[in-house]
């Protein structure tokens, strides 16, 4: 059978816009130069990645030289906490959740290993950070914490005004992962008072290959990748030009995005939602629905397991993503949803879908039509049809 | 996404034998939700002959393919021959799995000697007393499973075994005791292979050493390539690639397949060979 691709996830990564596109050829064929050379050679380059920092910071309403162009979200996550951690070598505890990214968690035992202490930060039901036990956490040693604005399996966004609030009583710098914030939600900067956040280009609609990391103006950090005087010292290494031309058009974009158009796409989001919560019996909304991206959701479809899940749609053409063990490679399932407290069952049965700026209604009906039947045949092959089943079973 | 035989699609697709026996006299429940696969066999034997096959499976789609292949396989076959069928052949019938998806097979034949315990009044007491100490917390494995599926599939390193039993994939705290397990289970056989019991550590690397010399750098050196020992680090040989096999794509390959293989025949079958990366 062969139909057009439904790609519903866009939290992984998203196509680039044609407009990015467009923009960003030039770079590739003929204006190849390198933006440090004196020469006139395909125009003043310096004023194309000025440009790009420009709008960029125009998302976030900051200040350009506030913007470090990175390679991914990855290395702008290992930036801001390495960074910051060399740069108070008097500081040695560390703050992060229980939910973050690999990007941030995978730091922990790097970090433990230099001699600092690291507390993570759990999570309720919902998804909602422990703001109490952020608060006991803090002490005169605490530099920095780290949270993400929004879950890349669930999008339920963590209160930063609040988080910044609590930190700056105590001294404690905070740095967030944004990357599956920008381009969703209004960011502020200029009111929002975080120290540094990193963001990535392809999830919003700028190829892969190109991130960046705000710095506040006056934060005292060392660099990352150490090299030459690009990125005002801070991140050496020949500017990906082509990349961050297309992340400036790419964010110029995102801001006009963020108003009507993030309404139809929360209300593409909440039929798709709704209707497979009708349709399908026995499956929940993981996730606080009160405060998350409007693109993404997340459901745990119980008694089936997501892999399986994900074969049969991929069979129909579409994309999405799960939170179960077997899919993801390392056996372990989720560890978002484990902190939340999700129960197995449900979280082998997780299914999340993120949606764009081009998803069209017609994408959210045909998903509407497969999966109940896709359900419907894994639950035949399966042996469990309630709760007391599972607990029964093998004994 | 895994790279999966069109013989697993087939089956994850079009399962046979779904459902439960009526009547079943032979049913093996192995797996559990926690651990995100579960399968549920239930078997009609009649006069030593499996007359019924039929399985329920919660799990990813090679899961569900090894359970549908498992029940064609033992349709029609006395229990005797039924009895016999390993992992390895559940596998073969799918025409291979990914190594990650291996223990999908090995819940297969544990689901089939559970049934088959069943149908005997064992009542899965076999596998109560076969248990022995849970090694593998996250996923309940214990140590007699891992040395079973060991030695039943000529594993060597804790990958293979995580591979093969999961054992080792969750938290990693295992991962020593494991290690240990495999030292137990392969020291016997490193002994008959190496005359003289087992090897002192300069013992260990003078074999290692003739080994390359005499068995490895002769085929390397037909492609203008050369290799140099650089380390013996408990059981990991760290060799560095040279000539023109310095920097090659199948580096790797040779690195695992060969010298590996070969120094695992003639030296002893727990040896890991490393490439070392000039930095």
């Amino acid at each position: 059978m062969s139909q057009a691709r439904v790609y519903l996830d866009n939290n992984a990564t998203t196509q680039i816009a044609p407009e990015v596109l467009e923009e960003m050829l030039p770079f590739l064929r003929d204006k190849y130069g390198n933006p440090s050379s004196a020469y006139s050679f395909g125009g003043n380059l310096q004023k194309d990645l000025e440009r790009a920092r420009d709008r960029t910071a125009a998302l976030f309403s900051c200040h350009p030289t506030e913007i470090v162009f990175t390679s991914c979200g990855t290395e702008s996550d290992n930036f801001a906490i390495r960074g910051l951690v060399d740069a108070y070598p008097e500081k040695t505890h560390v703050i992060l959740t229980k939910v973050e990214h690999p990007a941030v968690k995978n730091q922990a035992p790097y970090l433990r290993k230099k001699g600092l202490r690291v507390t993570e930060i759990g999570v309720d039901r919902q998804g909602r950070l422990d703001l109490a036990e952020l608060a006991a956490a803090m002490d005169n040693e605490t530099l920095l914490v780290s949270c993400m604005l929004a879950n890349n399996e669930t999008g339920v966004i963590f209160p930063l005004e609040e988080i910044c609030r609590i930190a700056k009583e105590h001294g404690v710098f905070v740095h967030t992962d944004a990357v599956q914030a920008v381009g969703k939600i209004p960011l502020d900067f200029s009111r929002l008072p975080v120290d540094l956040a990193a963001f990535s280009g392809h999830k919003f609609h700028a190829p892969k290959g190109v991130g960046g990391l705000f710095v506040r103006r006056g934060l005292k950090i060392r660099p990352f990748l150490i090299g030459g005087h690009q990125e005002r010292s801070r991140r050496g290494g020949t500017e990906n030009l082509a990349s961050i031309v297309g992340l400036g058009r790419a964010a110029e974009l995102a801001a006009g995005r963020l108003g009507e158009e993030a309404t139809r796409v929360r209300d593409l989001r909440d039929r798709l939602e709704r209707g497979i919560l009708r349709s399908i019996a026995n499956s929940e909304v993981n996730g606080d629905p009160e405060h998350r991206v409007p693109n993404t959701t997340n459901v745990g479809i119980h008694f089936i397991e997501g892999e399986a899940l994900l074969l049969a749609l991929d069979k129909q053409g579409i994309c999405a993503s799960t939170g179960s063990a077997c899919a993801s490679g390392s056996l372990q399932p989720s560890h978002v949803l484990r902190a939340m407290g999700v129960p197995f069952t449900c979280v082998h049965g997780s299914l999340r879908f993120s949606l764009s700026t081009y998803t069209t209604p017609a994408e959210v009906d045909y998903v509407l039509e497969t999966l109940p039947v896709i359900v419907g045949r894994l639950r035949e092959l399966s042996p469990f049809r309630s709760l007391r089943e599972i607990e029964a079973f093998g004994a | 996404m895994w790279e999966y035989s069109e013989k697993v699609m087939d089956h994850y697709e079009h399962p046979r034998n779904v459902g439960e026996v009526q009547n079943a006299n032979a049913v093996g429940e192995v797996g559990s939700i926690v651990c995100g696969d579960a399968l549920k066999l239930t078997l009609k034997i009649d006069g030593g002959l499996i007359t019924d096959a039929r399985f329920k499976t919660f799990g990813c789609g090679s899961a569900i393919a090894a359970a549908s292949a498992l029940t064609e396989m033992i349709k029609g076959r006395s229990l005797e021959e039924a009895s016999r069928i390993t992992n390895k052949d559940i596998a073969g019938f799918l025409g291979g799995l990914p190594e990650e998806k291996m223990h999908c097979s090995v819940m297969g034949q544990e689901a089939l000697e559970a049934a088959i315990a069943d149908y005997r009044g064992v009542k899965k007491e076999v596998h109560k007393e076969d248990e022995g100490e849970i090694v593998c917390k996250c996923f309940s494995v214990t140590d007699q499973k891992i040395k079973r599926v060991a030695l039943a599939n000529n594993l060597h390193t804790v990958e293979e075994i995580t591979n093969y039993t999961k054992a080792g994939g969750g938290c990693g705290a295992c991962i020593p005791k494991i290690e240990d397990l495999l030292e137990e289970v392969w020291r016997g056989e490193s002994a008959r292979k190496a005359p003289g019991g087992r090897l002192t550590m300069v013992q260990k690397i003078k074999r290692i050493e003739e080994v390359l010399e005499e068995e490895v750098r002769p085929i390397l050196k037909r492609d203008g390539g050369d290799l140099e020992l650089i380390d013996v680090v408990e059981n990991k040989v760290i060799v560095r690639m040279m000539g023109m096999c310095q920097g090659c794509h199948a580096s790797e390959l040779t690195t695992k397949g060969l010298v590996q293989e070969k120094l695992r025949e003639l030296v002893d079958p727990t040896l890991e060979a490393v490439e070392d990366v000039p930095g």
